[in-house]
């Protein structure tokens, strides 16, 4: 599609409350391209933890109040693959037969992931402006899976020449976040963070990227715990603190 | 049994999901000729410690004749079919001959423990996953390609086909299947511990296949 | 709903066994990468994939008809079908088979619907010996287990624990941890096996309609040796397996040994559609078929859970799961472990015998991935689990609709909404928590065993946007 005037921003629960500097960040990186981004503010939350949950309705009730902050037809950008995610793929399911659906399946087709926009809309370019680092990528499930964009994250850091990045084994392999499952099955949960951050350490990173705060948040909540110095950054604040 | 048959036939015809079109035949050629085709039955049935030799078509006995006794190997058994007849006609001194001509039940104790080598035939080959297609009969009983410890088997080279989905096609199966048909593609294996492979499990702890030519 | 806490239990067992998951890490990546070595093109294995899950698709929505074909096929081959809605049926009908023959001693190849219905003990019970044949399911046999996968029954044992177990039972074999003479000391115990047998039970991977013809799927040899040996054979299946043409074969097995065990295709596919002719010398003198139902057709009924039926039993969701390497088989509980196991389980048995199952998957999609008949196994569980708390939702045929709803969940679930459709509430709250965020717990229940709790930041995302100057309408 042709780069458009305006684009929707949705910051997601998680970022406007835990890491609204990594949500700031990606509306500044489009801003910079010239374009006028719009943070509407009844925004809350796609319903996905609801979702997942299996609570339909509660996710339906809250998805609806979030459907009234897009009404005009221009691209909704969501620094997030997995709720990103829920409005592409999960919002015309749970809609399904309800007013909105025809609505819903329309702004599902407009709905980029923040990676996805800046390479694919944006065709963004980045100069580094860094020192040499070594990060190491995790992307998220949803991101890879779910929305297939595995690859934007990777052509975005390429772009910065100062940059090494350096694979962790496994790494399609679950972060161990899954949402309520980090509660529900909080062990199960730690030891699978517990093999992630392994493998991230292994890696000799100073710094793990994600397009997901989600998993930042397990990742970075598990490393914090076991006091390790290797640190963890949104996609967005990295290329924005990195690049012109 | 008449009343389970009925109630699950019921519960399944009271609901016909919606109906899809009906899946396109599989089919997909290799366009191998046969020198690759032979190459390529060689490689995968070596992959899987298969061993494979290509004799002109009036070798085999003695391929037989000379190759076993050197691997100490000498009690030969062979079915009543063409195959086995030649085999019985020319098969040398030094091998013992035992004939597949009667009922399992009768020396199903001898076939387990004093035979070294099956001999058999084959109805084709598939290049692609280097496969030998045997329709075992009351010639080359069933157990002849399975309880030996080695199992030779002839194939024509002409019958080497591309894959399985051309074998079905071309030969028209669906117009009358065997008693039982088989796949073979290299000797008994497993993976059941510490997911290494190992040979010999069950099945025939060596495949010798003699491409015929 | 102590099913729950067992759970939980075996969960907590298997995580601190630390052998146990180095043997299930290192046996799962090996599948893994053998796996990815059958399908370089990407496009390629997407058109096999759309394929038989076409060839799938077509046999559930024809499966009435076509199981009436098989079985007339069947018969008219001199093959005895034999349908079965229970595992108690299925078990009463074998064992009714296996003493008019006066069998005392039975071989039997690796059949997953066989523990379904608890066949062997149904069985031993009677008097009846049954030696498992399958290497995997002699190992986990003698050591009185259930299989930890459905492919590799025994793939939680490394080669001492296998060692120790054959040397336990059978002492006069030197003990060795030797994997080739491991390999061949089972070869000669099994053989005297396949010798003596009176009857050799199996399963079966595929059923083909139009030619009335069992397919069997296997390595080892001990699968035709069980079908072929003894005078009887007694194959049992669930009746999904059932498909329409002999055409419809050649893409299911390719996907199935690629997929399951990263092999082109495995030794031996053994096709078999009648007993012993009159002039045959070796071969049962009788086939049976048991076909089970075990609740199949009451999933079939819902347009979405169909879709679980598809499964060719591959294994490759168990072997691409996060969660099962962390587990293992075992502490699923059910004869199905992995994500196949949690869609299908609560179906076949009813979520309301399954605990929390549903709740061990973070829904990463690394299943629905590799499945080789596109099974949308995320889609399937996120739906059971709305099934669990809220048996209003929809007009399906599951069991056990409701179950797993405790009011205080619900409850909270409830504020969720009202905190998250009501904007100025919600702002309300973002302004409390990012003001008193030093207020925030420093233990979160589970969450901070394994990592700090996460804080509130000074201000919201919709503040710092506004002091930027972004438009927000």
């Amino acid at each position: 599609m042709p780069k458009p005037a305006s684009v929707y921003y949705f910051g997601t629960c998680l970022v406007d409350l835990l890491y609204p500097k990594a949500g700031l960040a990606g509306m500044q990186l489009i801003r910079r391209e010239g374009i006028e981004v719009i943070y509407p503010d009844g925004q809350t939350c796609c319903g996905q933890p609801a979702f997942n949950a299996g609570y339909r309705d509660e996710a339906l009730g809250v998805a609806r109040s979030l459907l009234t902050c897009f009404p005009r037809d221009i691209p909704l950008v969501v620094p997030s693959g997995s709720c990103g995610g829920m409005i592409r793929q999960h919002w015309p399911e749970l809609f399904a037969g309800q007013p909105e659906e025809s609505r819903v399946r329309a702004l599902a087709g407009r709905t980029y992931e923040l990676t996805e926009f800046l390479v694919d809309v944006l065709r963004i370019s980045l100069n580094d402006l860094g020192e040499p680092m070594k990060v190491a990528i995790h992307t998220s499930c949803s991101a890879r899976r779910e929305m297939g964009v595995a690859d934007r994250i990777e052509s975005l850091i390429a772009q910065l020449d100062k940059v090494e990045v350096v694979t962790q084994e496994r790494r399609e392999e679950c972060c161990g976040f899954g949402g309520s499952f980090a509660v529900k099955q909080a062990d199960l949960s730690g030891a699978m963070v517990r093999d992630k951050t392994d493998a991230l350490h292994a890696t000799g990173a100073a710094r793990v990227i994600s397009q997901d705060c989600g998993c930042l948040m397990n990742i970075g909540g598990a490393l914090e715990k076991q006091e390790s110095s290797l640190e963890t950054q949104h996609i967005a604040e990295f290329l924005l603190e990195r690049s012109s | 049994m008449r009343e389970s048959r009925e109630s699950i036939l019921r519960r399944l015809r009271a609901n016909r999901p919606q109906a899809a079109a009906a899946p396109p035949v599989y089919r997909h050629s290799t366009g191998w000729n046969r020198e690759r085709r032979i190459g390529e039955f060689t490689e995968r049935m070596q992959a899987v410690r298969g061993e494979v030799h290509r004799l002109g078509r009036g070798q085999w006995v003695d391929w037989i004749n000379r190759e076993m006794p050197t691997r100490g190997l000498h009690r030969a058994l062979v079915g009543s079919s063409a195959i086995g007849r030649r085999f019985a006609a020319g098969a040398a001194k030094e091998i013992e001959l035992n004939r597949y001509d009667r009922t399992i039940e009768s020396w199903k104790a001898q076939l387990f423990h004093d035979i070294d080598f099956g001999i058999t035939g084959s109805l084709a080959g598939l290049a692609e996953s280097g496969s030998l297609v045997l329709w075992p009969d009351a010639e080359e009983p069933r157990l002849l390609s399975l309880v030996p410890p080695l199992h030779i088997v002839l194939l024509e080279a002409e019958r080497l086909f591309e894959n399985f989905a051309q074998l079905i096609d071309v030969q028209r199966w669906t117009d009358g299947m065997p008693t039982n048909a088989l796949l073979i593609s290299g000797p008994s294996k497993t993976a059941d511990i510490e997911q290494t492979l190992a040979y010999g499990i069950h099945g025939p702890k060596a495949l010798i296949t003699l491409i015929l030519e | 709903m102590n099913q729950t806490a067992a759970f939980h239990r075996r969960i907590d067992e298997a995580l601190r066994n630390d052998q146990l998951r180095q043997n299930f890490r290192s046996a799962l990546s090996g599948i893994q990468s053998r796996r990815e070595a059958q399908f370089p093109d990407d496009a390629q294995l997407q058109a096999l994939r759309e394929q038989s899950r076409q060839v799938r698709a077509n046999a559930l929505i024809k499966q009435p008809e076509l199981l009436e074909q098989l079985e007339e096929k069947l018969l008219a081959n001199g093959i005895r079908v034999h349908w079965a809605e229970t595992p108690e049926q299925a078990n009463a009908t074998i064992h009714g088979l296996l003493k008019a023959a006066h069998a005392r001693l039975v071989v039997k190849g690796k059949s997953m619907v066989s523990e379904e219905t608890g066949l062997n003990h149904y069985l031993e019970q009677r008097g009846i010996e049954v030696v498992e044949s399958d290497l995997g399911e002699f190992i986990i046999q003698l050591a009185g287990e259930a299989p930890s996968h459905i492919v590799a029954p025994a793939i939680h044992k490394n080669r001492r624990e296998v060692a120790e177990l054959l040397h336990k039972h059978y002492p006069e074999i030197p003990y060795t941890e030797d994997i080739d003479q491991l390999t061949q000391s089972a070869r000669q115990i099994l053989r005297e096996k396949f010798a003596q047998a009176d009857a050799g039970i199996s399963g079966v991977n595929f059923m083909v309609a139009e030619t009335g013809t069992l397919c069997l799927v296997e390595n080892e040899g001990n699968g035709r040796l069980s079908t072929t040996t003894p005078r009887l054979h007694i194959a049992i299946t669930g009746i999904e397996k059932v498909v329409e043409k002999l055409s419809d074969v050649p893409p299911l097995l390719e996907i199935l040994t690629k997929s399951a065990t990263g092999q082109a295709i495995t030794t031996y596919f053994n096709m078999i559609s009648r007993p012993r002719q009159p002039d045959e010398l070796d071969g049962p003198e009788a086939v049976h078929l048991v076909l089970l139902d075990n609740g199949r057709s009451r999933i079939r009924v819902d347009e979405e859970l169909l879709d679980t039926l598809r499964c060719i039993r591959c294994g490759s969701c168990i072997n691409y799961c996060p969660v099962y390497v962390q587990l293992g088989g075992h502490a699923y509980g059910t004869v199905y472990p992995g994500p196949i196991g949690i869609a299908l389980e609560p179906q076949r048995i009813g979520l309301d015998q399954v605990g929390s199952l549903t709740s061990a998957c973070t829904l990463c999609g690394a299943c629905g991935q590799v499945c080789p008949v596109e099974i949308p196994l995320p889609r399937l569980i996120n739906r059971l689990r709305a099934e669990a708390v809220d048996a209003r939702r929809t007009t399906s045929s599951l069991i056990g609709r409701g179950s797993l709803r405790k009011p205080n969940e619900a409850g909270l679930w409830k504020l969720w909404r009202l905190l998250y459709s009501h904007p100025r509430l919600y702002r309300l709250f973002s302004f409390a928590a990012t003001r008193l965020r030093r207020l925030t717990p420093r233990r979160l229940g589970g969450w901070t065993d394994y990592r700090s709790a996460p804080m509130p930041a000074r201000q919201s995302l919709r503040e710092l946007a506004r002091e930027e100057g972004f438009p927000h309408a």
